[in-house]
């Protein structure tokens, strides 16, 4: 008698303890969600960057899987952006630079027209490749908010960092040293 | 606690009020009463039995009706402190970030408005000590309602039909009296007849009906865990999207949360009423206050890029559906629906210019600025050009000497322009404004003179998925199965002895609508000639009354 008494208190025990777990955890795992709510579709760093193929101001395509073992400098911007053009002239300089050691720039437009990025690109002399994100289709999958964002891709493809704002040259020269293949 | 052994010899559990088997009141509260209680038929809440382990305690804590009643109340109050100032998503600040928001409650309510931020009220239903006191509410519904689920389904399946007279006496429905000897056999057959559920033992008889609608409660509880388990999925990725999309005619763009999907608006239309339908529909309101819309419409096309499309590749994108979205109708796909919410008419969209000579005002030819995807080049009559140096679709003034835009819409559009003539080979300079022309090198003898513009109209647009609402649905229905199991069903039971000298007890019980019960009672009476019976709980009452009236 004793013993039943005693093995059904434990059983007791091990149910109570067993259903509180599982809606405790429940709670837990939805204040998680709650919590990381905003960015559950913002990239993270070592998220395999999302493929993407646009065209260039020459027409030529662009597709991101091709630059693989390449470190991508992938910079999102646009004309009416000021601190975009600010950095556009120390990307240029470090693109020259860095585009022989397996450094490739992509400056992908947000939907502008085909004559402002061109007239931008010829006043600043732009040398890497201008592509224009026409359907915003690309902006959406890397879940782009403010201009200018700055999105590294190391040579697996893999995202190395995300910046946000503008850059110095500094940061940019440090940037590239960083996804530059080994 | 210790258990408790009844004079008739059965052992009870810890806590129990009315022995299980015979239904003598085992407490000395429960002795002492006039009537028995009859909640949760005087089994023992299990929690109330044991509180040993801290396991239990918190238990015990959650099992009490009134921490769960506590909790709803906290609830109530949180949500109805969360409607004194706007929620965060109403708030209008420039640029929205966490900052922005905190300085906008700070700034317009004061000190108020920085505790309330502080304390989370202005995302209500993201701040954390909301989202756990939901939970508790969960938690709480669980456990109360297995602690008395439980013993309650036991003891209504263990029923004895024989039952002590103690138990009997102390029912609010209460009868005893000689009788004919066929009593028993003629009140079973009237019960049977009322739809009664009837079991017989020995010299006793027991009548049940509705035993069901006991669950009610329970299974409205069910049913709203099923829900608060459906709110929960909505914070998981993918289960919910709700998003704005503004598209302007003519655009193509990739539908925010559908990853491969994207939109064009093919045009935007808002329809009134004329005050001169046939059928006469609004006229006096249309007279009243100037307008009625009719229809709010956006025309879109449905593209989906293809099985190896690329984000950005246009080309590989396959149509996939026109359609109309209006109000109350939205486009639906793959789970999303999109629903027409706002607009924005007229936007400028492109700008007709001539070429005329300032003295004569003869015009050389006109040309078309399309504002959302400027040419570079226009060739106009007799050899004229004009060439389109910069275009600045938001005009915000000069910096350094440089035109600046402020945004990439076309609000205020301004253009630098090299217009050439067989007059003025080498060309002239000049910078386009909204009502306004700037010469840079000096005086012209040609300009671009305004002659119209273009428009388009912008959507705005929602793009929903909410994949919990099945399961919302389902809680839903659950709990309206429960409320109308536990309303509108009683259980109603009738207990009747014949004892060894012929006399007849009875006894009667529901857990609501007496009345119906006494009407049951009256007719099964009038059929096997049982003795009269009393609402002892009506004779407490009115006694009460008398007393009280006679003290006055």
């Amino acid at each position: 008698m004793n013993e039943k008494k005693k093995s059904k208190k434990k059983n007791r025990v091990i149910m109570r303890s067993v259903i509180l777990f599982l809606l405790i955890a429940a709670i837990g795992y939805t204040l998680y969600n709650n919590a990381t709510a905003e960015d559950v579709s913002v990239l993270k760093v070592g998220d395999q960057a999302p493929d993407f193929k646009l065209v260039d101001l020459e027409g030529e395509s662009h597709q991101l899987s091709d630059y693989k073992g390449q470190g991508v400098f992938l910079n999102f911007w646009g004309t009416w952006c000021k601190p975009c053009a600010k950095e556009m002239p120390a990307m240029d300089r470090q693109y020259e630079a860095f585009k022989d050691q397996g450094v490739q720039v992509l400056a992908v437009n947000i939907a502008q027209s085909d004559f402002e990025v061109q007239s931008f690109a010829d006043q600043y002399k732009l040398s890497f490749p201008v592509v224009i994100d026409k359907t915003k289709s690309v902006m959406t999958a890397y879940n782009i908010i403010p201009l200018p964002t700055t999105v590294l891709v190391n040579p697996d493809g893999e995202i190395q960092r995300i910046i946000t704002g503008e850059m110095t040259e500094q940061d940019i020269e440090g940037f590239m040293e960083e996804i530059k293949p080994q | 606690m210790e258990k408790k052994q009844c004079q008739c010899g059965h052992v009870n559990p810890p806590g129990t009020i009315l022995c299980e088997s015979c239904g003598r009141s085992l407490t000395e509260k429960e002795q002492n009463s006039k009537l028995v209680d009859m909640r949760y038929e005087g089994t023992a809440r299990r929690s109330q039995t044991y509180n040993k382990s801290i396991i239990d305690k918190v238990w015990n804590f959650f099992s009490s009706v009134k921490v769960g009643i506590g909790i709803i109340v906290a609830l109530l109050v949180a949500a109805a402190v969360g409607t004194i100032l706007p929620q965060e998503q109403y708030v209008q600040v420039p640029v929205r970030n966490e900052a922005t928001i905190k300085a906008y409650y700070s700034d317009v309510y004061g000190e108020v408005g920085r505790i309330y931020h502080y304390l989370g009220f202005h995302d209500l239903y993201s701040s954390f000590w909301f989202i756990i006191l939901v939970g508790m509410l969960a938690i709480s519904l669980i456990i109360a309602s297995l602690d008395r689920f439980v013993p309650l389904y036991r003891s209504l399946k263990n029923q004895r039909v024989l039952r002590h007279e103690s138990f009997m006496n102390k029912q609010r429905i209460y009868g005893k009296g000689q009788a004919p000897e066929d009593v028993l056999e003629k009140a079973e057959t009237k019960l049977k007849e009322l739809k009664y559920n009837v079991t017989l033992d020995k010299n006793g008889l027991l009548a049940e009906k509705g035993r069901f609608s006991r669950w009610g409660p329970y299974v409205n509880h069910i049913g709203l865990i099923i829900f608060l388990f459906g709110v929960m999925l909505r914070m998981m990725p993918g289960f919910y999207v709700d998003e704005t999309l503004w598209i302007r005619e003519g655009e193509t763009r990739a539908i925010p949360e559908a990853p491969g999907y994207a939109l064009e608006s093919k045009k935007f239309q808002l329809e009134t009423y004329t005050g001169e339908e046939k059928d006469g529909a609004f006229s006096e309101a249309v007279d009243r206050v100037g307008s009625v819309v009719k229809n709010y419409q956006t025309d879109i096309v449905l593209y989906k890029k293809a099985e190896d499309g690329l984000p950005g590749e246009m080309e590989n994108m396959e149509e996939v559906k026109e359609y109309p979205i209006r109000v109350n109708q939205p486009l639906k796909f793959d789970g999303f629906a999109v629903y027409q919410m706002d607009y924005k008419q007229n936007e400028l969209k492109a700008m007709n210019f001539a070429l005329t000579n300032k003295e004569s005002g003869d015009s050389l030819g006109e040309l078309t600025i399309d504002l959302i995807n400027p040419e570079k080049f226009y060739e106009l009559e007799n050899g004229a050009t004009v060439e389109l140096k910069g275009y600045y679709p938001d005009f915000s003034g000069f910096e350094n000497g440089e035109p600046q835009t402020a945004t990439p819409l076309p609000n205020n559009p301004g253009f630098l322009v090299e217009m050439t003539t067989p007059e003025t080979p080498k060309g002239e300079t000049s910078f386009i404004l909204i009502r306004n022309t700037i010469e840079p090198f000096g005086e012209n003898q040609f300009k671009l003179e305004f002659q119209s513009a273009e428009t388009r109209n912008v959507s705005g647009l929602t793009v929903r998925k909410d994949k919990t609402l099945p399961i919302l649905g389902l809680g839903g229905l659950i709990f309206m199965i429960g409320v109308a199991q536990g309303m509108y069903f009683n259980h109603r039971r009738f207990w009747i002895q014949q004892k060894a000298n012929g006399e007849i007890v009875l006894a009667g019980h529901t857990n609501k609508n007496w009345f119906a019960l006494k009407k049951d009672l009256d007719q099964v009476s009038e059929f096997a000639s049982l003795p009269a019976y009393s609402d002892q709980q009506e004779d407490i009452e009115m006694r009460m009354k008398k007393e009280g009236e006679e003290a006055l």
